[in-house]
């Protein structure tokens, strides 16, 4: 029984209003640790490594940052600042008192979520173009695959909020899923040296995919299964888009 | 239901259980289009939880429900544009100011933007709160903000109000200015739901009330005429000593009284108290004094005089 409706972006008006009344202390926090990941790593660490994957190291590292500052940017929106909102603030409680339901304020969530990946990927993406990183045409379409990973990863978040009882679930979440997918999704290293099992479990993260897909646009070379990828992405998305609106539901109308 | 049948909210048989516990044991009410209703009860009597299945934030276990003629299960959008709450938990989004907390609730409900802001000046005036608004929402006290929720419950000029707890924390003048106000809907044909724990407030502002407790209602009427049917025109009181305590009930058995006892004091209930009063002064009975009854002796009569758990 879930009934999302386009007043779900009332919803996302509300956040995105609260996210302009306090720009000033958000930009920095987003974007200050992906960039500072870019510039230590891909020079610091890169001066000292040859080419990767046929590309200088800072090259092969950008568009897997970018790929992770959206990543990170839904996960937090999602988990602790829908926590906040839904348990300590009582915000969720305030909105569906109005023709607004539970099903369209956790959408609005999840798609304001996704926008702050959006505003994350493409401000790095913008970061690593001025740094001369990007080679493709292609790589237009990189905001586009920022939206549809933070539409995936605010689907999840919302997923784990959904069943947590605190705060302190959350950094189950980010130290053992979260953390461990941001350096075995291919963003730091190619993951041939790895033994089979952890190169297949991570074929089966669409985090990899993600960043397949961000790399081959932003290189200009073709990914290795770019439609599969997409798929993979959009699908799986769709799926925990459904699923964390029925759970949430669950948690919040007895 | 709709505007012609008189109704605002009614139900049969109302039914919420928490897994094994039951919070709203099956209740009976019809509340009427344009009154003031109270719902009266000890903690945990089931006022919040009823008023929650009203406006559709609770889905009810059992019975029947009709809200300004709808189903809550089927139609809540519905009933939400028309009716306006005000919480027992402030729900403030603090984010915002108290001018843009009223604008993003209207936006909810689908306002347009310059109607908005002409209801929020309007309301905020309402509510004395026209001052504040350019003020952080944390930077009110506590009275300030349940005014602010009142006037945020009023921004879609809702057909029914749902008030719980509305003047809990509130000075003597912001209770005075929320009765006040209640009133003033009154005459827009407003319908209003309150619980309250003041009895005094009950019987000021409502048409007619439910006293409950354990999750059922155990009587309904206007104020006026529960105090007549339960406990009658007026009240003596008194604090007697051991030796007045033994005398007392031959003094008093042959007057139409009822006595109840709550630790030390004795109530004693009578339609004219005047001549049980002159009997007990005459008998030397210090300590001693008579008043009107009040819902206060209505509800500790019915909900037990002493705090149970
Ligand atoms: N979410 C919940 N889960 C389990 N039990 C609940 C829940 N909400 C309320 N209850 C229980 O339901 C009963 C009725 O609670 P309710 O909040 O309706 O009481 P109330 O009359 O509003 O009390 P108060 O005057 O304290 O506000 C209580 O026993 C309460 O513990
Ligand atoms: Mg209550």
């Amino acid at each position: 029984m879930s009934r999302v409706s386009g007043k779900l972006w009332r919803v996302w008006r509300r956040n995105f209003d609260s996210f302009r009344k306090y720009l000033h202390v958000n930009v920095l926090g987003n974007l200050g640790e992906p960039f500072l990941y870019l510039v230590a790593m891909g020079y610091g660490l890169g001066s000292f490594l040859g080419d990767v994957d046929g590309v200088s190291y800072v090259r092969f590292l950008a568009p897997g940052i970018v790929v992770s500052s959206a990543m990170f940017a839904a996960a937090y929106e999602c988990t602790y600042m829908s926590f906040l909102k839904m348990v300590h603030l009582k915000t969720y409680d305030a909105i569906i008192v109005t023709p607004v339901g539970i099903e369209d304020v956790v959408a609005g969530d999840i798609a304001w979520g996704a926008t702050k990946s959006l505003m994350s990927g493409t401000a790095m993406f913008a970061v690593a173009a001025a740094l001369g990183l990007v080679e493709s045409w292609w790589a237009l379409l990189v905001p586009l695959l920022a939206l549809l990973v933070g539409f995936h990863f605010a689907s999840l978040s919302m997923l784990v909020t959904s069943v947590s009882p605190n705060f302190d679930s959350f950094s189950y979440f980010f130290e053992l899923f979260v953390t461990p997918l941001f350096f075995f999704s291919g963003i730091f290293f190619p993951l041939d040296p790895f033994p089979a099992w952890i190169r297949i479990a991570s074929r089966l993260s669409p985090i990899t995919h993600a960043v397949d897909l961000s790399r081959a646009l932003m290189l200009g070379r073709p990914a290795p299964t770019p439609l599969a990828s997409v798929a993979v992405l959009a699908v799986t998305a769709a799926v925990l888009f459904r699923w964390s609106i029925a759970r949430m539901r669950r948690r919040l109308i007895r | 239901m709709e505007a012609g049948s008189g109704i605002a909210v009614s139900a049969r048989g109302l039914v919420k259980t928490y897994g094994a516990l039951t919070a709203v044991a099956g209740v009976d009410f019809e509340i009427r289009e344009g009154e003031c209703f109270g719902f009266l009860g000890p903690n945990g009597a089931g006022k919040t939880t009823t008023m929650k299945m009203i406006y559709c934030c609770l889905p009810r276990t059992g019975g029947d429900l009709a809200v300004m003629g709808l189903d809550p299960d089927r139609s809540p959008a519905g009933i939400k544009a028309r009716i306006g709450v005000v919480p027992q938990e402030t729900n403030l989004d603090t984010d915002f100011t108290v001018l843009e907390n009223l604008r993003i609730h209207a936006r909810y409900f689908g306002v347009r933007r310059r109607e908005a802001a002409a209801r929020a000046a309007e309301l905020l005036a309402f509510v004395r709160l026209s001052e504040k608004a350019g003020a952080e929402v944390d930077a009110l006290s506590s009275g300030m903000k349940r005014r602010l929720l009142i006037a945020r419950g009023l921004m879609n000029e809702p057909r029914l109000l749902i008030l719980d707890e509305p003047t809990v924390g509130l000075d003597p003048q912001a209770r005075h200015l929320v009765w006040d106000r209640l009133r003033r809907l009154e005459r827009g044909g407003v319908t209003r739901i309150v619980t309250t724990h003041y009895m005094e407030e009950a019987a000021e502002i409502c048409d007619r009330v439910a006293v409950m407790d354990g999750g059922r209602i155990l009587v309904t009427g206007r104020p006026r005429d529960l105090i007549r049917q339960q406990i009658g025109e007026e009240v003596i009181e008194m604090v007697p000593s051991e030796e007045e305590r033994s005398a007392i009930a031959a003094d008093i058995a042959a007057f139409p009284a009822r006595v109840e006892q709550a630790g030390e004091k004795l109530s004693i209930s009578c339609d004219d108290c005047r001549p049980l009063m002159a009997l007990l002064s005459e008998k030397g009975y210090r300590r001693i004094t008579r008043r009107p009854a009040t819902l206060e002796d209505v509800f500790l009569k019915l909900t037990g005089r002493d705090l149970v758990e």
